[in-house]
């Protein structure tokens, strides 16, 4: 996959969709390409986070320890982001992931990506309109699940 | 040390002296035959009248042509004999000279041996360098003239004068009128210009000293923006050197002006008292010529004198400048390091070391140790506790005699050890301070370091080395210098508890393992490059463990963690100057990060069609480059880890691209292409992911590989390593031997999986213990730079273990680790060290292994616990 296929992935992904092209280029390329093996732990629940990966392909399953064992809680494929979250505040990992095929991702460190929004406001200001539309769908999500249990 | 110049002189070379001045006096019949010769060639050779021919000459009858040619040939043979005489006393002064110098630098590089600790707070290393090093050298010079030249110009001067005065009493007090003015004034006016003299040799040494401290603390320099006031001190001192040289050459040119005018002086008497003399009738012309030109004679030697005199007053100064610095009060006794003693018997383990009554005082204020009193046995561990200031760390330095007390005494088993050879203290005592140096040597060497006391053994030598050292050594011994052959092997093996050289590194691998140290020497050995003739166990060992590691890769299925070094195959993991290259730089010409600038590689490129498609490749990645870091602030480390380009350089790449936005290539100037070519050079496709190397890119850069190699000229005949599946790579490290390929960009815990099978594969095989022997061939670099803090003072005390000490004592020996590490190591060094341990400590949590524990505070023990055996 060459750098042109990797912006345009990215590109897709809520969080950069609105960067201007030679951003996400930046991006891309500042990003190391990193091959997962079949059944290999992409990230650890509890962990401390340094990077988000992007899947470019193969697929892999988002699992959260509960005290009655592992849970599937999602899947995951090509075009989709994992551990965003650990990019932009210091929090451990929510969730495991593990590899169900052979996977590969873009890994885009913390540290580029916030040297990044330093370098441009109008990325920042990007980021906070993504964020802000899904804290308002998990508002809207929890408005009515209160209105379903009363 | 003799104080003055001429007692040194005297002392180590009065014999030499006294033969120079013989062959200078032995010299002098021929120098004045010489002249003599030449009138006689002018005068009866050649100006001679027929009827005085034939002349007799040692019994034979000379013709006059027969006598100018005999004449002629006389001539020519005194001119051998004086210019033999010359370079035989020339080359005698020299060697003298050279001699009674490398005396003096040993001398004093000795006494710097025996200095008193407190003295190098007191005085720099920028002071005392200089003065071994640059002062002493022109005093070389004057010791070989010291004694022949001034007796032999006042030779040549009373030999004149005798004749002058039997030409006539009065002339000849005339001809010395001047001498005694001369002999009054001149050392007056010198001795100002003596004392400029000593005042520069201080003002140079305070400029090297102000060097050597700005080196020092230059991190502190640059940090705090302070160049420009560091700039104007070291202006301020060479301007007080120009002002003391322009003042002493003001004045010396006094003195030569008053000189040469009181030297002619006397002439313009002679001429108007001899010449009325001679007019009156009273004085024959004649005579009054011959006075004349005997005085011009006399001149010669008297300006001789005067200048030696000037040359000794020079001479004199510098040697005592130096002497008075080289002899600071407290010096230890010579004889206590240079003297072997009999034996050097161990110190009795349940001997008592008592300090008693101790006193350490620095100066008038400062007093960390005050009638100190404390008595432990020699094999007990000792903790020596208490803030910092309290006189822990002075204690621990009065135990080994780093420090001489200023009251009260060390003594172990009831003797004091002021008086004990350094040999006792220095091979059954060892100490580790917290400013564990090591030298710019080999881990091996710093290991042994305080094992070569004596030269032990020599090395095996032919008969031709043999007489060489022997020589070598005589020549030592005519200066005063070591008698003991630095080439020999001086590490005293049986110390070690090994037989000889083989079983050395074992031993001194277990004082790793003792500090914990094992893994980073293993590391340095496997990174590190060796000499496959000197450890071919270990070369072909990783031969060996190349195919092994190659096939657990292929048993894992983890083959793609490396893209192995493939003759025909382009390596996507590397640079395309390693593809192009293939092989490992070992000496000079070339370098990775200019391949492109180098002649033969542009002709490579040329006849493999490379260089155009490399043009528009470094096109492309300069236009990719400018449109992604156009507005990157220059500062921004993306810069650093991301660009191919650096900041400051894309302005030009921007000028290149414009010029070339319609292809042409051509018009770009020499430097202009150089910056195009090397951009694709840095390619690494694993990792930049750029797609600008194509498939037929790659075949042409494999095609010119091979022809880089086959064509390669003969300046550049072994500068390069070949990449070979089935041959050791010497210029390569041994890591880099066994995996035999790049380890590939992007996979998930590649490295780690890498470095796991390789270093289970390197214990397969039995090769960890040879890896880490290479490791003792590290070279820690200087003061041990190339080694982390905690890895230096890990390998002092190492080298305090592993000379076997029956007293340990460590002052702040593991500071430079973290708590956990160091508690850790205590119990080890503990353990492993064969006597007892003393260890000054301000970390509490590290006692508990002691045996006892000594609080020491405001220079005394407060508090002792632990039970007494």
């Amino acid at each position: 996959m060459s750098l042109a296929e990797e912006v345009d992935l990215l590109r897709g992904i809520p969080l950069f969709e609105r960067m201007e092209p030679a951003k996400l280029k930046l991006l891309a390329i500042s990003s190391d390409r990193v091959n997962f093996r079949p059944n290999a732990v992409m990230m650890n629940q509890g962990d401390d986070g340094d990077a988000a990966y992007v899947i470019m392909s193969g697929k892999g399953d988002v699992l959260i320890d509960t005290p009655g064992g592992e849970i599937k809680v999602a899947e995951i494929g090509v075009g989709q982001i994992v551990g965003e979250i650990a990019i932009l505040i210091d929090v451990p990992r929510t969730a495991t992931v593990r590899t169900e095929e052979g996977l590969t991702a873009l890994k885009i460190s913390k540290e580029n990506f916030l040297r990044l929004l330093h370098g441009s406001p109008q990325v920042a200001v990007e980021i906070i309109r993504v964020l802000a539309a899904r804290l308002e769908n998990t508002n809207a999500q929890l408005r009515e699940a209160v209105a379903n249990k009363s | 040390m003799d104080r003055s110049i001429y007692g040194f002189i005297f002392r180590h070379s009065k014999a030499q002296q006294i033969f120079l001045l013989a062959i200078t006096c032995a010299a002098f019949p021929f120098i004045y035959l010489q002249p003599d010769l030449v009138k006689r060639i002018v005068n009866d050779a050649i100006g001679g009248q027929v009827s005085d021919f034939p002349k007799e000459f040692l019994g034979m009858e000379f013709e006059q042509v027969g006598y100018l040619v005999l004449m002629c040939c006389g001539f020519l043979v005194i001119v051998l004999i004086n210019g033999a005489f010359k370079y035989f006393i020339n080359v005698s002064k020299g060697r003298l000279g050279e001699r009674m110098l490398r005396r003096l630098r040993y001398t004093l590089y000795g006494r710097v041996l025996r200095f008193p600790q407190p003295h190098f707070k007191r005085v720099s290393q920028g002071e005392i360098i200089p003065m071994i090093t640059q002062e002493v050298e022109p005093l070389g010079g004057f010791i070989g003239d010291a004694v022949a030249q001034p007796v032999f110009q006042a030779g040549m001067l009373v030999t004149f004068l005798t004749f002058i005065i039997v030409q006539d009493l009065y002339m000849g007090m005339a001809a010395i009128a001047m001498f005694p003015i001369q002999g009054f004034i001149i050392p007056r006016l010198q001795k100002r210009v003596n004392a400029l003299g000593k005042e520069r040799v201080r003002a140079v040494r305070r400029v090297s000293e102000r060097i050597s401290e700005s080196i020092n603390g230059i991190q502190e320099v640059r940090t705090n923006d302070a160049s420009n006031l560091m700039r104007a001190e070291f202006a301020s001192h060479l301007g007080r050197i120009y002002t003391i040289r322009y003042e002493i050459y003001h004045r010396k040119f006094v003195i030569k002006f008053i000189n040469n005018f009181l030297a002619q002086f006397t002439p313009f008497l002679f001429y108007l008292i001899g010449g009325y003399l001679a007019i009156q009738g009273d004085l024959s012309i004649g005579a009054l010529i011959g006075v004349i030109s005997a005085h011009k004679d006399m001149n010669a030697p008297w300006k001789e004198l005067l200048a030696f005199y000037q040359q000794y007053m020079d001479a004199k100064i510098k040697y005592e400048q130096v002497v008075e610095q080289f002899d600071p009060p407290g010096m230890l006794d010579e004889k206590l390091q240079l003297e072997e003693p009999a034996s050097v018997p161990p110190i009795k383990p349940e001997a008592a070391v008592a300090a008693q009554n101790l006193t350490y005082q620095e100066d008038e204020t400062t007093i960390p140790i005050q009638n100190l009193n404390l008595t432990f046995r020699a094999d007990e561990n000792l903790a020596l506790v208490g803030a910092a200031g309290g006189g822990k760390d002075e204690l621990a330095m009065l135990l080994p005699r780093l420090l001489a007390p200023t009251g009260g005494r060390v003594a172990i088993d009831g003797q004091d050890i002021k008086d004990w050879p350094e040999a006792y203290l220095g091979r059954r005592m060892a100490y580790v301070g917290p400013a564990a140096y090591l030298f710019s040597d080999s881990v091996r060497a710093n290991l042994t370091f305080g094992l070569k006391h004596r030269p032990m053994a020599q090395p095996d030598m032919d008969e031709a080395a043999t007489k060489a050292r022997q020589e070598r050594l005589a020549e030592n011994a005519r200066s005063g210098n070591s008698d003991e052959d630095f080439d020999d092997d001086w590490v005293d093996y049986a110390a070690l508890g090994a037989t000889g050289p083989e079983d050395a590194d074992a031993r001194l691998i277990d004082m790793l393992a003792h500090v914990d140290l094992t893994r980073d020497v293993y590391g340095l050995g496997l990174r590190g490059a060796i000499d496959p003739s000197a450890s071919p166990k270990l070369a072909e060992g990783a031969l060996e463990a190349r195919s092994r590691l190659g096939a657990r890769l292929d048993a894992e299925n983890l083959r793609d963690l490396i893209e192995p070094y493939d003759p025909e195959r382009y390596n996507d993991n590397a640079s395309l100057a390693e593809n192009l290259l293939f092989g490992t730089i070992v000496a000079g010409g070339l370098d990775l990060e200019t391949l492109g600038d180098h002649a033969y590689v542009q002709k490579i490129l040329n006849d493999n069609a490379l260089t155009d498609r490399l043009l528009s490749i470094g096109r492309e990645a300069a236009a990719l480059m400018i449109e992604l870091f156009a507005d990157v602030e220059p500062g921004d480390p993306l810069f650093e880890q991301y660009s191919f380009i650096k900041a400051d350089a894309l302005p030009d790449y921007q000028t290149i691209l414009t010029k070339t936005a319609r292809g042409a290539l051509d018009s770009l100037t020499e430097p202009e292409r150089a910056m195009l070519l090397a951009m694709p050079f840095k390619l690494i496709p694993a990792r930049h992911r750029l797609g600008l190397i194509d498939d037929e890119v790659r075949e042409l850069v494999i095609k010119a590989r091979a022809s880089f190699r086959e064509n390669l000229p003969e300046d550049l005949a072994g500068a390069i390593e070949f990449f070979d599946p089935k041959l050791y790579n010497a210029a390569a490290s041994v890591q880099d031997n066994i995996l035999f390929g790049k380890i590939a960009y992007g996979e998930a815990e590649g490295p780690e999986t890498v470095g796991r099978i390789l270093n289970e594969v390197v214990d397969e095989l039995g090769l960890s213990g040879d890896i880490v022997a290479a490791g003792l061939n590290f070279q820690v670099g200087i003061g041990g730079s190339r080694l982390s803090g905690a890895q230096r003072q890990k390998i002092a005390i190492a080298r305090a273990l592993a000379k076997r000490p029956d007293i340990l004592i460590l002052n702040g020996a593991a500071d430079a680790m973290d708590s956990r590490s160091r508690a850790a190591l205590t119990k080890k060094v503990l353990a492993a060290a064969p006597g007892g341990v003393v260890w000054a400590t301000s970390d509490t949590e590290q006692t508990a292994a002691f045996d006892r524990v000594a609080e020491v505070a405001g220079g005394r023990v407060v508090n002792v616990t632990g039970e007494e055996e």
